[in-house]
């Protein structure tokens, strides 16, 4: 058997399919083999998301300044948080550009095997692919806020400090995340659609309890490892901390986050390799 | 190189189970879970699995194997298993039981325009669709233009496929799956689709892959393309493997089986794909001139053909219809009940209801033999709602059709009785330039 795969001249692929049983390997090399198809479905997601719309990508600016607007008026004139000394509207803008990317990535996800239902009942690939492919669509509008962004700390006169460096482990940091609890959210899906009706109601929920509009100090000391639970508190405050100088996370709350947000991603890996199997009978 | 080189396909007691009530109720709700959750506690609990009673086996037990370049033909009924097979195969869904041995890349014909999006233009839909069948970039950029041209739609390339008529759409999906070449090649009811000409096309490239030493996956309704296409023919059955014989064999086989011998077919509900939604097939019959359900008819008799159904919803344009076939899959007519042009305005928007189409097929049409017919229910170019391939067979039996004096078997699909003069000319100029014992004999 073996003998004759390499006196063969082109290496011919078997696969073996079988009933898989209990928890199944993550595969992850069949995901890279299928490299190609998470660039071409991120980039489809990404053409088609503002195709037929007036404002076009005029959109990805305009719904976080929309948002900016609407908590800075009502976090700050008429529930007065406080925002460490940082003007409001960049405050708050900071902030919102993460968290725009994980609430999106979020809902977008948790969606994302029943929009696709089309391919996982006709052709194979590895499922993963889809919900990756989900988040990764939100970084190009992440890119273009980022821009706007940075007309803002110039007007505001925010130099950038060496925690800077610290950017890309917080954007990583909020993805993962996204990934995380998306996984399990696309999974539950294909058997539950309660999760449609629940995404909404748990992204504002997680929008209260993450420090976009206020600044984390409101939050008494007794309670703030269980804040720390909320892998996003660390996200937004590592975001304000790399760009406007804000106070550094506690390095606690940092580790705290890392973990949760390691283990949602690994047991949201297993779990929706677990459910994969029947997803093409149930979607 | 031993025997298990040349293998590309190795099946071995494949099965695969469904839950009951699936396809009626296709997914639970967390309600559902907890409702029952709390009714049987223990159960849940335990995780024990449902019971037996509740599953049943789309595909049960079935071996076979596929040489590398033999073009195998899948033949059986609606709901034999066929499109779980090519399913499991193709790896879209995991097998209960047993196990498949698939050597090379697996390419499928089932799932042209998979992953098409509208907004998108023809070439971008060629770069995504080919990225989804599994082509590399390098690939589609090479294979590109002959894509293109295959397609035929050159002129719209830079246009939203949204734009596109059905059969561009169509054209454009058929042209990235032809071109992906993988070592094996399934196919399922592609032919089924597009116009006669897209047809030809589409079993010419088969032909072509086959051609070109590539296994194949055959499955179809279309008898003809099984004889025309492949060697050897697999028949399902209720999920099992009862046949794997020569194509004629197996054609004649299963279109001699069981099912076939009434004069009529009912479709139970679980037949009925979900898309055919509100075209609802209740039966097809076979009636001779005294009303009677027969499976033999005479050629000198007229027949009756009638489709009952039921129309959950009014379409408009809908038109049902009969294709009439050879057991050889030579097709003989296809007729629709609003081609008339009083019936077509008349009937044409049909509202919600039962209904009944019934044809005539007049007497000394058909010749002895038997017969397949096939149901479609479709509007114009724009939807196919239902489609039967070989819903019914019957016999045609020929006493008493012209020439039985002779008790020969005549050749071709049908037998009419026509209306032959023959003149006795007496000062014909046959006399003079005869050949004396050729016209001798002609002239008696």
């Amino acid at each position: 058997m073996s003998d004759s795969a390499i006196t063969r001249k082109t290496p011919e692929e078997v696969v073996f399919l079988k009933p898989s049983r209990g928890w199944i390997r993550l595969n992850l090399a069949d995901l890279w083999r299928y490299r190609e198809l998470i660039y071409f479905l991120t980039w489809r997601d990404v053409k088609v998301r503002y195709k037929q719309t007036v404002l076009g990508a005029g959109w990805a600016i305009l719904q976080p300044l929309i948002n900016m607007v609407v908590l800075s008026l009502i976090f700050g004139r008429f529930a007065n948080m406080p925002t460490d000394g940082i003007p409001r509207p960049i405050f708050t803008f900071t902030a919102l550009l993460p968290w725009g990317l994980f609430a999106k990535a979020l809902s977008d996800t948790g969606r994302s095997m029943l929009a696709n239902r089309s391919m996982i009942t006709k052709i194979y690939f590895p499922r993963l692919i889809i919900p990756l492919a989900s988040v990764l669509g939100g970084l190009v509008d992440f890119a273009i806020q980022f821009v706007i962004l940075i007309f803002m700390m110039l007007f505001y006169g925010f130099a950038p400090t060496l925690a800077i460096v610290t950017l890309p482990f917080f954007l990583l940091l909020a993805l993962a995340t996204a990934l995380g609890f998306g996984l399990w959210l696309s999974a539950l899906n294909v058997l539950y659609r309660d999760v449609n009706y629940i995404l909404p109601f748990l992204t504002q929920l997680w929008l209260l309890v993450t420090p976009v509009a206020y600044s984390e100090s409101v939050v008494p000391e007794e309670w703030q490892w269980l804040y720390a639970l909320n892998p996003m508190v660390s996200v937004v405050e590592g975001f304000r901390w790399a760009l406007l100088d804000a106070p550094a996370p506690e390095i606690g709350t940092l580790l705290i986050s890392s973990i949760i947000t390691v283990i949602v991603l690994i047991t949201g890996m297993y779990y929706f390799r677990r459910m994969e199997r029947t997803f093409a009978d149930l979607v | 190189m031993d025997m298990s080189d040349n293998i590309a396909i190795r099946v071995e007691d494949l099965g695969k189970k469904y839950r009951i009530g699936a396809q009626v109720a296709r997914y639970q709700t967390l309600r559902d879970t907890l409702v029952s959750a709390t009714k049987a506690p223990i159960r849940a609990l335990t995780r024990r699995r449902f019971t037996p009673t509740n599953t049943i086996w789309a595909l049960d037990g079935v071996s076979f194997e596929v040489q590398k370049g033999e073009v195998l033909g899948v033949i059986g009924r609606n709901g034999a298993g066929k499109s779980t097979l090519l399913k499991i195969l193709s790896r879209v869904t995991e097998p209960s039981k047993g196990s498949a041995e698939i050597h090379g890349r697996v390419g499928s014909l089932l799932e042209v325009g998979t992953g098409f999006h509208p907004e998108l233009t023809g070439r971008e839909n060629i770069a995504l669709n080919g990225a989804i069948l599994g082509m590399k970039r390098a690939e589609i950029d090479r294979k590109f233009d002959e894509i293109v041209e295959f397609s035929g739609v050159e002129k719209f390339i830079d246009t939203p496929v949204k734009w596109y008529s059905s059969g561009m759409y169509l054209r454009l999906a058929f042209a990235v799956a032809a071109h992906m070449e993988p070592e094996i090649l399934v196919v399922d009811e592609v032919l089924a689709v597009g116009d006669a000409e897209f047809q030809r096309k589409c079993l010419g490239k088969m032909g072509d892959v086959a051609g070109q030493g590539r296994t194949v996956l055959f499955v179809s309704h279309n008898m003809s393309a099984i004889l025309r296409l492949t060697q050897e023919t697999i028949v399902l059955e209720k999920g099992r493997l009862v046949l794997r014989a020569p194509s004629a064999q197996a054609v004649d086989y299963y279109l001699s089986s069981g099912y076939a011998q009434s004069g009529e077919h009912t479709w139970q509900p679980d037949e009925i794909p979900a898309d055919s939604h509100p075209f609802i097939p209740i039966a097809l019959r076979v009636r001779n001139p005294q009303g009677a359900i027969v499976d033999t008819l005479r050629s000198v008799e007229p027949l009756h053909i009638e489709i009952e159904y039921r129309l959950q919803a009014a379409i408009n344009g809908l038109r049902v219809g009969i294709y009439l076939l050879t057991t050889q899959g030579e097709q003989i007519f296809t007729s629709f009940d609003t081609d008339d042009q009083q019936q077509y305005e008349t009937y044409t928007n049909r509202p919600a209801g039962n209904y009944l189409s019934r044809c005539t097929i007049p007497a000394d049409f058909l010749n002895e033999g038997r017969y397949i017919i096939g149901v479609n229910a479709s509007t114009f170019r724009q939807r196919r709602y239902f489609q039967y391939e070989n819903a019914l067979t019957f016999t045609i039996d020929p006493s008493g059709a012209p020439g039985m004096q002779w008790g020969e078997l005549r050749l071709g699909a049908i037998r009419p009785r026509l209306d032959w003069q023959i003149q006795h000319n007496d000062h014909s100029p046959m006399g003079t330039h005869s050949v004396p014992g050729a016209s001798g004999r002609r002239d008696e």
